[in-house]
């Protein structure tokens, strides 16, 4: 028995984390995400025997916890769904000594393979949250947790086309709240005050 | 030349190439095209330094995805709940034990 309860520990700290964390970003509160959590590993261990391929086992809890979610939000309130079309993300070009320019930061200024910086991290939290819920759990899927595009697909009940449309979008969207933190915000700064970005494609 | 009208020739600037990797550059990095769809834009990216720049900038975007971690961890587990989890646990392990071979 002592043993089982080592594993139940080890399984239920991984999972339990790896849920809450989808959950907060998908649902927006702590004690919504908490018992999702809760929810998704009982409905686990519960319905284990439903589980065909032991090693799809990520794909399959993730499956549980995003109906869990749905049921929570359909409890409280609906989000808008907002359309990201890909032309809003299609840089501003600019010439400088006769070459053609992209109105981008340069990307070295991004950690690599280093620990994210907190600011960024910071950053990061504002840029997957606020994308609207129909990207976010693609790109928490694909980019966050590694799923495969064919794995996030029954995750979330879509094709992999769609999978792929929006995860492209979705880090489109991404990429350019740290692009505006990298130019130090005046991008941002110019679209609260109203400016305009010319020279989208 | 006014700003708009200089907007209007930065636009002309971008090839239809240039859209064409810019549609299509999440699943070139998943390495999700055909082969010769990612050689053609292999070649085009090669020769056109905005595209560099941006798949640059896109694979980093994904790269900070990939190490993101959460910064709210769930409270700790209370006794009440932890004693349900491991009871579920328990049922389930009982039950795959007794799965003929």
């Amino acid at each position: 028995m002592a043993g089982d309860a080592e594993a139940f520990d080890s399984f239920v700290g991984h999972f339990r984390a790896k849920i809450f964390h989808y959950s907060w970003l998908m649902c927006g509160q702590r004690e919504d995400a908490e018992d999702v959590a809760q929810d998704t590993l009982l409905k686990a261990f519960e319905s284990f025997d439903q589980l065909r391929e032991p090693e799809r086992i990520r794909p399959w809890i993730f499956r549980i916890a995003r109906n869990a979610c749905l049921m929570k939000r359909r409890k409280s309130v609906f989000a808008p769904q907002n359309e990201l079309s890909l032309d809003e993300f299609l840089p501003a070009m600019e010439r400088e000594a006769g070459q053609v320019k992209l109105q981008i930061a340069d990307c070295s200024g991004l950690p690599d393979q280093s620990l994210m910086r907190a600011e960024m991290k910071d950053v990061l939290d504002r840029a997957i949250g606020e994308l609207p819920e129909a990207y976010k759990s693609v790109l928490l899927m694909r980019d966050v947790e590694e799923l495969s595009t064919q794995e996030t697909a029954h995750v979330l009940d879509l094709t992999p086309d769609v999978v792929k449309t929006r995860l492209h979008r979705a880090r489109l969207a991404v990429r350019q709240k740290l692009d505006e933190y990298l130019r130090g915000g005046a991008v941002a700064l110019a679209r609260q005050t109203g400016g305009r970005q010319d020279g989208r494609g | 030349m006014d700003a708009d009208e200089q907007s209007r020739g930065f636009k002309h600037d971008r090839s239809e190439k240039c859209k064409e990797v810019f549609s299509l550059l999440s699943d070139y990095l998943n390495l999700e095209l055909p082969p010769e769809t990612c050689a053609e834009m292999e070649a085009h990216i090669g020769a056109c330094p905005p595209c560099v720049e941006f798949t640059e900038s896109l694979r980093k975007t994904v790269e900070l995805c990939h190490q993101y971690k959460p910064s709210e961890m769930p409270a700790p587990l209370g006794a009440s709940t932890r004693e349900q989890l491991l009871d579920a646990y328990r049922k389930m392990m009982e039950s795959r034990k007794s799965l003929p071979a």
